[in-house]
């Protein structure tokens, strides 16, 4: 292997939340990085300055009180500011789905990915429904707001390059959303243990432009297909 | 044991016995069990209501208050026969210990009954033997039971009625012990910890009747 | 150094005899009674399931560095596991979920724990506060053999038609309610009822630990006097008490799921799949700090010790480990950050986890503060303590990153998580084992284990484990998912390949690095340096007596003067100062650590 591969950088990611999201990770990746260094250089350092020499005797002291609060406020304060700052990002990716998103419906169902589309009158639910499979196709720029189910067990629907995930519980109908900034093909995964054609439910994410997405709904919609 | 400790004068610790400290902490699981029973049984009702019955419509409410009734007697036995050994009683030991033997098994009796009379109209604990069972039901019959409601209503009383059961075996076992002279004003232990328990079971069970029956 | 060996002798002879004579072989080695005997069955069981643990790890790291290969030698393994080819046996893919499954349940629950709490528990707390032995030494047996079925009927499982469980240790609902879903059935079951065997064998050791610690411990033993082994062993007791009933109320509606078609976790007639999550990360955190605050415990022990110093803020170690004990009922939740659990209840607990933080944060610091001004020696105990301390500082670093709800969106059920939970386990509890069974090894035998094969073992284990397990946050941070069979499947995964082989290649030199560890033990026990009575130079009590001590350990009643660190104290000329050392007469300083009752009151009765 070359170390070339090794990279605390994130892959590349082409969604609206996806920058807010990469942000945090590097804030979080400096500070754990500088107590890191901190903490295993003082380590390092104790390790040889206080190393056992003959006639050394350790300084009889049982700690400092002042010292503790320093240390417990710190790292309270640390932790509590990481944590405001994701409770924002969180909203607006698991919260907040924008109005005017189109819906579409992706059913999880052991080893594959039923993705329904409304079809030409816009709706779901209605006679003019069309389904594809192990696929999801969207325009760029356009939110798109997934109706995540499944059938039979848990499934995770993961899409590394809009950095979305979300389990798929059967019963449940649990949104979620994304608008793609780039287009391009990108991965669909499935990120829980679903069983033992788990490895194999994979997809492909399609992000269109705007008209290109038109002539594929289109034609995918007047494709004769044996209505279920 | 307590000749390990006896020539020993350790810490006070929290000044009672071993057996004694041992049977509250072994409590304190207890109590976190039914917790995890009662709390499923909360969350699925609470999200399925409509796949719970209206409880006084398909169980047999006096029948199980009655049955309550015994099992709160037999508390008042238990500590009747604490008392006798307080007083180094052995014959009313003896006799509250066969007294509180009875009524809990009368309980457990009861509760067997009552499992067989709501298994014949159809009350069981899951989907499939359910349908069988409705098949042959009469026409509009209400549809009771089933994976969520049978299944919680037995395994949290069935539960409970395997911890009175698993009571009065020990209890048979405190009561043959006792015939030996087991027990004396100064070495009651074991009488102490049975009552602990027995009572332990009790409250769980008034607080079970409370959730699943009246509520 | 001849009077030790005269105590050795002296105490051979009262103990040995008495054993000889009056204890029957198959109640001393088999059905024992003696908490160290117990401590001692707990350690071979758990180490060959440690064994069994890292022989499935090393299959399933053949799987990912080579996918879809013959697997050399597999051939012997059955077709429902291996798929025979003309050239070779391939790995099948339910079988590799078996192992997922099988080796975090055996690492978690037959290895880690039974080591830290059925060895050290075992050994240490009657030793440590000055007891004969347990409260209740036949249900310490019971525990122990309560804990062998269990472990037999989880190895069972590979054996039966379907084979072992493959659900994951977590046993998700609703793909662990039936074998239609996994095409395991018979396995799942006894995995099931494995570990509910287990959690009653759990449940009444903690009994006993609590009990133990709360009455017998010896005059003069007050709360802040017990060494910090001992008091995170009661900690974890407790968690173990109140956590291990909450699992076995979901392990026995999934077995009703399963066997009778009841229908709480099955959603196709109307259960509820996140119930069963709920109720197991309810157990589930606090049991990963069952894994874990015995191994702070003997960090602390042996970092005060070999550094020769009294340990850094005592009393706030002790309320770091209680808070931690409380705060870990509330912080379940972070691990279903993804699940389809309310958004809203994400937040609260990031905050409840954030916070939890803060008291692991503090040990960390406390331990630093040890080594400030110490005198370190570095033996092997130490040098695996020291190990702990920075493992778990990369650990508890990388567990920030999951704890921020949006950034564990991308990293969940990746191999960053993968990466996170050995950091903690391995690089942490895993090194504590090492450092407590090379610490605590003179104590349960006589003799000492062989001090430079140690240190080979030590350097080599400590780099293949970082080599192993340091680029798997980076496989994860490319989006390698968990629990995948063949990543290959995913393009975007294919150039992940290289490192997925070093990992194994190095995964294999630290399996083999063991071997190591195996020798030296079992060549100690029988070939290693005698050892006397406190070959450390230790405060604490199991250091008072012989080694190994004796039926009911103490001769007589140990009275203790002050806590257990009083490393380098003025009041000695030497540099240690037993706990039951009388106080100097005349003015001065009687206990170095501030008491709320600073005399021994115990004595006095």
């Amino acid at each position: 292997m070359t170390w070339s591969d090794w990279s605390w950088v994130l892959p590349e990611a082409f969604s609206t939340f996806s920058d807010d999201v990469d942000m945090i990770y590097y804030v979080i990746l400096w500070v754990t990085g500088i107590i890191f260094v901190i903490t295993e250089g003082v380590l390092i350092y104790f390790l040889v300055r206080y190393r056992h020499k003959e006639g050394r005797k350790a300084t009889y002291d049982h700690g400092s009180s002042k010292l503790e609060i320093v240390w417990t406020t710190a790292t309270l304060v640390v932790c509590l500011a990481l944590g405001i700052v994701s409770k924002g990002v969180w909203d607006t990716m698991k919260i907040d789905v924008p109005e005017g998103a189109m819906e579409i419906i992706v059913t999880a169902q052991q080893f594959e990915w039923h993705v329904t589309y409304p079809g030409p009158d816009g709706a779901l639910g209605t006679a003019d429904d069309f389904e594809v499979l192990n696929q999801i196709h969207a325009a760029v720029d356009e939110p798109v707001w997934i109706h995540l189910r499944a059938t039979d067990v848990l499934h995770s629907l993961f899409l590394p390059e809009m950095r979305v995930k979300q389990d798929a519980v059967p019963g449940k109908d649990i949104p979620v959303w994304f608008e793609a900034t780039a287009t391009g093909e990108y991965t669909i995964g499935c990120a829980e243990l679903c069983g033992i054609g788990h490895t194999t439910m994979n997809g492909t994410l399609t992000i269109h432009t705007a008209a290109d997405f038109q002539a594929w709904a289109t034609a995918q919609a007047q494709r004769p297909r044996p209505r279920p | 044991m307590t000749t390990i400790t006896a020539d020993r004068a350790p810490m006070a610790g929290m000044k009672v016995y071993h057996l004694k400290l041992g049977m509250w902490v072994f409590l304190l699981s207890e109590v976190m069990f039914f917790t995890g029973l009662i709390g499923s049984y909360v969350i699925l009702r609470f999200a399925h209501p409509e796949a719970f019955g209206v409880p006084g419509e398909v169980l047999n409410v006096p029948l199980t208050a009655f049955n309550t009734f015994v099992l709160i007697c037999s508390s008042v036995t238990m500590v009747k026969a604490f008392a006798a050994i307080e007083q180094n009683d052995q014959e009313g030991l003896q006799k509250w210990l066969l007294a509180t033997i009875l009524l809990g098994a009368f309980f457990v009796g009861v509760q067997a009954w009552e499992y067989t009379l709501l298994a014949s109209e159809g009350f069981v604990p899951m989907a499939e033997s359910y349908h069988a069972i409705a098949r042959g039901a009469a026409e509009g019959s209400e549809v009771i039971g089933g994976p969520l409601y049978g299944a919680t209503f037995y395994t949290m009383t069935g539960f409970h009625g395997a911890h009175v059961s698993i009571g009065v075996f020990c209890l048979c076992f405190t009561l043959y012990r006792a015939r030996k002279g087991a027990y004396t004003a100064g070495n009651l232990g074991g009488v102490e910890i049975m009552g602990l328990y027995w009572h332990f079971v009790d409250l769980v069970w008034i607080l079970l009747f409370t959730i699943v029956y009246l509520i | 150094m001849s009077t030790t060996e005269k105590d050795i002798a002296s105490a051979v002879d009262a103990g040995g005899q008495h054993d000889h004579h009056e204890i029957p072989w198959i109640r001393k080695y088999v059905f024992a009674t003696d908490h160290k005997m117990i401590a001692k069955q707990f350690m071979f069981v758990s180490l060959f399931f440690l064994v069994v643990g890292g022989a499935l790890a090393g299959m399933m790291r053949f799987q990912l560095g080579f996918p879809g290969q013959p697997m050399p030698g597999a051939g012997i393994l059955p077709d429902a596991m291996m798929a025979p080819t003309p050239n070779g046996a391939i790995m099948l893919p339910e079988f590799y979920n078996s192992l997922v499954t099988m080796h975090g349940t055996i690492m978690i629950f037959f290895a880690i724990m039974p080591l830290l709490v059925g060895l050290f528990g075992n050994l240490l707390i009657p030793l440590q506060i000055g007891a004969e032995d347990m409260a209740f030494p036949r249900l310490n047996m019971a525990s122990f053999w309560l804990a062998v079925p269990a472990g037999m009927l989880m190895l069972a499982s590979f054996a039966v038609e379907g084979g072992a469980a493959g659900a994951g240790w977590t046993s998700y609902a609703p793909l662990s309610t039936s074998g239609e879903w996994t095409g395991v059935y018979l396995g799942q079951q006894l995995w099931l009822v494995s570990l509910t065997i287990l959690g009653f064998s759990s449940l009444i050791g903690a009994v006993n630990y609590i009990t133990t610690v709360i009455n017998l411990r010896a005059p003069g033993m007050t709360w802040f006097r017990i060494p910090l082994a001992t008091w995170s062993l009661f900690v974890t007791a407790v968690l173990i008490l109140l956590a291990i009933p909450i699992l076995a109320g979901a392990l026995i509606m999934l077995l009703f799921d399963q066997t009778i078609g009841t229908g709480f976790f099955r959603p196709e007639v109307g259960g509820e799949p996140l119930l069963w999550q709920h109720l197991f990360w309810f157990f589930g955190h606090p049991e990963v700090y069952i894994l874990i605050l015995p191994a702070m415990g003997i960090t602390s022990e042996v970092l005060s010790n070999r550094a020769r110093k009294p340990i850094f803020g005592y009393h706030s170690m002790v309320l770091a480990l209680i808070s931690i004990g409380f705060l870990g009922w509330i912080v379940w939740g972070h691990h279903m950050f993804q699940s389809g659990m309310n958004p809203l209840l994400g937040t609260s607990f990031m905050i409840s986890t954030m916070a939890i933080a803060v008291p692991s944060a503090i040990k960390t610091f406390n331990w630093l503060g040890t080594l400030w001004k110490a005198d370190i020696h570095f033996d092997v105990p130490m040098l695996h303590a020291l190990s702990f301390v920075s493992m778990f500082i990369i650990g508890g670093l990388s567990g920030i990153f999951m704890a921020s709800t949006p950034v564990d969106i991308y990293i969940h059920d990746t191999y960053f998580i993968v990466a996170h939970l050995h950091y903690v386990l391995f690089g942490g509890s895993l090194f504590a084992i090492f450092a407590g069974i090379t610490y605590w090894f003179p104590k349960m035998f006589g003799r000492m284990m062989n001090e430079p094969l140690g240190k080979v073992h030590f350097v080599l284990t400590f780099i293949f484990y970082n080599l192993v397990f340091f680029p798997m946050h980076n496989l994860g941070l490319q989006g390698m998912m968990r629990r995948i069979y063949d990543f290959t499947q995913y393009d975007f995964l294919q150039p992940l390949q290289p490192m997925n082989q070093f990992i194994t290649l190095f995964a294999f030199a630290l399996i083999t690095t063991q071997l190591l560890f195996v020798f030296n033990f079992f060549w100690s026990i029988f070939k290693g340096e005698k050892a006397g009575n406190n070959p450390w130079k230790s405060n604490t009590l199991e250091w008072t007596v012989p080694s190994p001590p004796p039926h009911g350990n103490f001769a007589e009643m140990p009275t203790v003067f002050r806590g257990p660190y009083e490393y380098s104290s003025p009041e000695s000329d030497d540099d240690f100062l037993p706990q039951t050392t009388p106080p100097r007469e005349g003015p001065g300083p009687s206990s170095g650590v501030p008491e709320p009752t600073p005399t021994p009151e115990g004595a006095e009765a």
